[in-house]
């Protein structure tokens, strides 16, 4: 009995570890009916894999029987690999007993689909349901919308989900149908909009009406994959943008492609994944959401590629320096977040502080600047007089000599800030 | 001048209530602990006094925000003796001055408090994070911890919310107390450990006849999650410091 739970757990993990999204952030379920679990709206870590990726979620498939044959995923039906199905209770059992122990927040179930779409679906929606109305589970649920099930499923599966995501797959149209033909985006953007729309119905009627259920609370995401089909990051970084605008996506996830067969149209098998990349565009979608960029003002068609040697934002400074330096004694939020080796945080507290009067360079320092980057693109009280007139090439050599062996080396897929 | 106080936050406040009642200039604030007699500087023996204490939070309660009075009990609870001396100078730096002045970041006790603060509340979320309970054979799920702070006052409200239907044990076995939840409240406990016994990971014998199992499908689960071509040992240090391996399932 235990052996059997063990191979498919073994199977079934590692089937889903190739899906990036395991934050369990923006959930907010709280424990009122004296279950189980109460989800914390920033999200708990609870551990990390030797690659560095935090793991949060029991990340498993329901089963790796597919119908389909997408050239980039382990559970392809052409693939020749070991099987296996979790029954409804065993996944159930395994949720319960490890959110017991604190070893994670809650479940990220997906599945390969067997026979069609509805009837995946269907074996999702038992497992959600089981948890939330049997075992008064209050912890975090994530849940795969199975592309092409209907939407009376979709949405009641949303009744009972944190997050629901379906994936991109690859960034363009063209990429996906190279190695995915029977798909297509218009199989994503149907369910997208559709729950979409339903989280906005909802919120509606809870203005109205009080006891209106929660309707996927922490929102949608999706996925693309990287490195597999010949984008670039501006194809990458403007479909995303599109989508966060079109559905309100809460996330989007940029996942390195990691070889897993010998076909001729995609990378060969040992090729490494393309971390360093999958940073910077982790990078340029964190200055999206939080530093109040537009897309188009780090890729367009003069810059299609993110640089290799030097993070997004310090780039945009450097193409840009008519807008420095920067007083930061008198320039406002938004110029300040622009400013590179500074975060959000500190920008923050400097605004704060600089009521009190004029900041100087030991306190910037304090406040958790990066100064020696800043330095080429601010002014405080005692910036030493220097005529500034580098060249942004220049400020970026001086930079990188600063701070070669840091950057370089950091080819991983968490983010560095700023 | 050297104020001595004895650790506690009444006896923290009451300095601060003694150097408004004396204004003697400057002062340093130590714990008996820490305390070395210095030839030439008169000190005073601080003797913790609730009503003269309660003055002063009340005091502090009008002048700061919620998120200031926590970096304040955070910074408290770091246990360092640097802290001690910069809550004491940033209570009497609050008092000073108008409303607000928490927000002067230039100012070196706010700043001090802030870093404290911070160290403390990651601590106290890695804890929440990183504690493994096990399933013992009478139906408690038991956690030792050592952490570097003094974080269960932190933890309590998060365990209790989380853990509603199973009672629960997190035992600091640095500090020599511990939190038991009974399905209704939490309560404080202290346990005399037979010698020889291993606090961090009861003997098998003690556990569920589950526990095991469930310890292996973690295992497997932790291992099988990882992506080989992608091993990057120094972020997986970096957010999983070595010290605190020894509590989790999956690293034992
Ligand atoms: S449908 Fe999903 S599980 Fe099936 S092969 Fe395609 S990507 Fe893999």
């Amino acid at each position: 009995m235990s052996d059997r739970i063990r191979e498919k757990l073994n199977i079934l993990a590692d089937a889903a570890k190739y899906d990036v999204s395991c934050s369990s952030s923006g959930g907010n379920r709280k424990n009122d009916n004296k279950g189980l679990g109460d989800s914390h709206f920033s999200g708990i870590c609870h551990t990390y894999t030797e690659d560095g990726r935090c793991v949060s979620l029991l990340k498993i498939l329901l089963t790796n029987h597919c119908i389909y044959d997408c050239l980039f995923c382990v559970s392809r039906k052409s693939n020749d690999i070991k099987r296996a199905a979790f029954t409804v209770d065993e996944v159930v059992d395994l949720t319960m007993n490890f959110y017991r122990r604190n070893y994670i927040e809650g479940l990220f179930l997906s599945s390969g689909i067997f026979k069609n779409a509805d009837f995946t679906m269907e074996r999702l929606l038992l497992v959600v349901k089981k948890l939330r109305l049997e075992q008064k589970f209050n912890g975090y649920i994530h849940l795969k919308t199975i592309p092409g099930a209907s939407e009376e499923l979709i949405k009641e599966a949303g009744l009972y989900a944190d997050r629901m995501s379906i994936n991109l797959e690859m960034p363009t149209e063209a990429g996906l149908k190279l190695l995915a033909p029977e798909k297509s985006h218009a199989d994503v953007i149907k369910p997208l909009e559709f729950v979409q729309q339903n989280i906005v119905q909802f919120a509606a009627d809870k203005k109205l009406i009080k006891h209106v259920p929660k309707f996927v609370p922490a929102g949608q995401s999706t996925q693309m994959v990287i490195g597999a089909t010949p984008e670039s990051d501006k194809d990458i970084m403007y479909t995303a943008s599109a989508f966060y605008k079109n559905f309100a996506l809460k996330r989007v996830y940029y996942s390195g492609y990691v070889p897993i067969s010998n076909d001729t149209r995609m990378p060969i098998l040992g090729t490494q994944p393309p971390l360093l990349r999958e940073n910077r565009l982790y990078q340029t979608d964190w200055l999206m959401r939080f530093y109040g960029f537009k897309v188009q003002e780090i890729l367009n068609d003069a810059n299609p590629n993110l640089d290799v040697d030097i993070d997004p934002k310090l780039s945009w400074a450097i193409r840009n320096m008519q807008h420095f330096p920067v007083d930061i004694n008198k320039a406002d939020y938004k110029m300040i977040l622009r400013i590179p080796g500074i975060g959000v945080m500190s920008a923050q507290k400097i605004v704060q502080a600089r009521k009190f009067g004029k900041l100087r360079i030991d306190q910037l320092k304090k406040i958790g600047v990066a100064y020696n980057r800043a330095k080429h693109f601010i002014t405080c009280v005692d910036s030493p007089y220097q005529i500034r007139d580098y060249q942004g090439t220049q400020i970026k050599a001086f930079i990188l000599a600063d701070s070669q062996s840091k950057y370089l080396k950091t080819a991983s897929n968490q983010l560095i800030l700023f | 001048m050297i104020y001595i106080f004895d650790g506690s936050l009444t006896g923290l406040l009451t300095a601060v209530f003694e150097w408004f009642e004396r204004k003697p200039g400057n002062v340093v604030l130590k714990t008996f602990e820490t305390f070395q007699p210095e030839a030439f500087t008169p000190n005073l023996n601080i003797i913790p006094d609730v009503e003269k204490s309660d003055r002063v939070w009340k005091g502090l309660q009008k002048r700061l925000k919620k998120d200031w009075l926590r970096k304040f009990y955070c910074s408290y609870l770091s246990e360092i003796p640097e802290a001690y001396n910069h809550l004491f100078h940033f209570t009497i730096y609050i008092f000073q001055n108008d409303v607000g002045a928490e927000a002067n970041y230039g100012n070196e006790h706010v700043i001090a408090l802030a870093k404290y603060a911070k160290s403390v509340e990651r601590e106290k979320h890695r804890m929440e994070a990183f504690i493994r309970f096990q399933h013992t054979a009478d139906g408690i799920f038991y956690t030792g911890i050592d952490p570097d702070f003094n974080v269960l006052p932190l933890i309590s409200n998060h365990f209790k919310n989380r853990y509603a239907d199973q009672q629960w044990i997190i035992y600091d076995l640095k500090r020599k107390y511990g939190l038991h939840y009974n399905l209704n409240t939490v309560e404080e406990i202290s346990i005399s450990f037979t010698e020889g016994v291993n606090k961090q990971n009861p003997a098998a014998i003690l556990m569920d006849e589950k526990e095991e199992l469930y310890a292996v499908l973690w295992k497997d689960y932790f291992k099988s999650s990882n992506i080989v071509s992608r091993k990057n040992t120094k972020l997986h240090v970096q957010h999983v410091p070595k010290r605190y391996w020894k509590y989790l399932t999956e690293k034992l």
